[in-house]
């Protein structure tokens, strides 16, 4: 059995409108993905819960008028991965800048007003 | 005002948390991965041994979240799972004995490892398991006469952590060596015993996740704040100065040649509002914190360096995304 599901009753409501089942996932992946799909243009709604503590189980919940739900949840999933890479890129590169020079000025904002 | 929505503000009044004006919340700017990568930014501050401090910027708490929550939780280490005990008539009952070998850290790399699985069986094999021993026998000393300290009457009356002995599975012995897999620190009281009180135990390590047990969490602490701003709204000078030195963290309030209050360092603010409890110094100063600027502390239990773990972390949720879009595709 997949670890991705889809919860029944949205046969009615078109393409657009699904709750997906994540198994064994949890905040973690739920609410940074739903900060990412939430702030597409395309998408109306956009929202996840656990729905018992004690069952490992995500429910994703994706509502647009103009694309198809998965196809949203795979952009999605595709956008946070390239994030990853990105942040595992910026960060190793930062890391190896800060080891060789070693003496970095701490980053603060403009303080002396007075 | 174009400054303010790079620096998104949050503004701690005395009684209220107030928005910045001109910022329309996290929920409002479209997410674009182009956008994203232009404003996202990492500024390594500290990184001395096993402790690690560095800026993350432009990024929204729900991700910034998920790579603290990561690197609790999800990024594996090696712990002690089992322990087989064939004597123990020390006053320590077995299973509190158990629970504390469990909770000391190993050296180990948990990324040559493998997790154990149900076919490797109860002893597991050199890929997946670490085995130790501890055989402790505690004395007395007969050549010693009228003293009452335990350190000279008595042998091995303490079991420490550096007497747990390693037993290399399989082809271990050519790939590691005992300080590569082995306890970390050496001075952990395990037990205390008298003459007479012995140990004989089989120690398993296994890898695991801080999600199943906190003794699997490879961090000590891995926490992140919001960068702090202090802004004097006027010149504070002599008494006020002092007294406004004192509301706020060391360090942080300066003060120059003329007695004149600045701003020295806003960053290790602890951000308590004691400045609004002064009558005096009211509507001297404006506090705030940057939205998107996240300082990030990570503190490695040794096993791994606090940077490859923030990395680690960050493999995990790209995993997880791997993992889901690869069934997506197949369906």
């Amino acid at each position: 059995m997949g670890a991705l599901a889809e919860v029944a009753g949205d046969e009615n409501s078109g393409e657009g409108s699904r709750t997906f089942v994540f198994q064994n996932e949890g905040h973690t992946l739920g609410n940074a993905l739903k900060t990412i799909i939430s702030r597409y243009p395309d998408v109306d709604f956009c929202g996840y819960t656990i729905p018992h503590p004690t069952e490992s189980k995500m429910h994703f919940r994706i509502q647009s008028n103009q694309n198809r739900a998965i196809d949203i949840l795979k952009r999605g999933l595709d956008d946070l991965e390239s994030l990853c890479d990105h942040t595992i890129s910026t960060f190793e590169s930062e890391v190896k800048t800060y080891i060789e020079t070693n003496n970095k000025p701490v980053p603060t904002l403009d303080n002396r007003l007075y | 005002m174009s400054t303010n929505i790079q620096r998104p503000r949050l503004y701690m009044d005395e009684h209220k948390l107030k928005q910045d004006p001109h910022d329309y919340g996290l929920a409002d700017e479209p997410f674009n991965l182009e956008t994203f990568k232009k404003k996202f930014q990492i500024v390594v501050v500290k990184y001395d041994g096993n402790e690690m401090e560095f800026d993350m910027i432009g990024v929204h708490p729900g991700i910034a979240n998920a790579f603290r929550r990561l690197m609790l939780s999800e990024v594996p280490s090696m712990a002690i799972e089992k322990v087989y005990i064939y004597n123990n008539t020390s006053i320590m009952q077995d299973e509190v004995l158990a629970h504390r070998l469990g909770l000391i850290p190993l050296r180990a790399d948990p990324r040559r490892f493998l997790y154990k699985t149900e076919e490797s069986g109860d002893q597991g094999n050199e890929h997946d398991t670490l085995e130790f021993e501890l055989k402790v026998k505690c004395t007395r000393r007969k050549d010693v006469k009228d003293s009452s300290n335990f350190d000279t009457i008595y042998k091995n009356h303490k079991v420490y952590s550096g007497q747990i002995k390693w037993l290399p599975k399989g082809k271990q012995s050519q790939i590691f060596s005992e300080t590569d897999v082995g306890c970390i620190h050496d001075d952990i009281l395990i037990n205390q015993l008298r003459p007479g009180h012995e140990l004989d135990l089989r120690l398993i390590a296994v890898k695991g996740i801080g999600k199943d047990h906190a003794k699997f969490s490879p961090v000590a602490t891995a926490f992140y704040r919001l960068l702090p701003e202090i802004k004097l709204n006027r010149r504070i000078e002599g008494k006020e100065a002092f007294l406004l030195q004192k509301c706020f963290s060391p360090g942080v309030i300066g003060i120059d040649e003329n007695d004149c209050a600045y701003v020295k360092d806003a960053r290790y603010d602890t951000c308590s509002r004691n400045v609004y409890r002064y009558p005096q110094l009211e509507n001297a100063v404006t506090m705030a914190r940057v939205r998107d600027h996240y300082i990030f502390n990570v503190e490695s239990v040794g096993a791994l360096k606090p940077d490859v773990i923030f990395i680690e972390a960050v493999k995990v949720l790209k995993g997880k995304c791997r993992k889901f879009l690869e069934e997506i595709e197949a369906a």
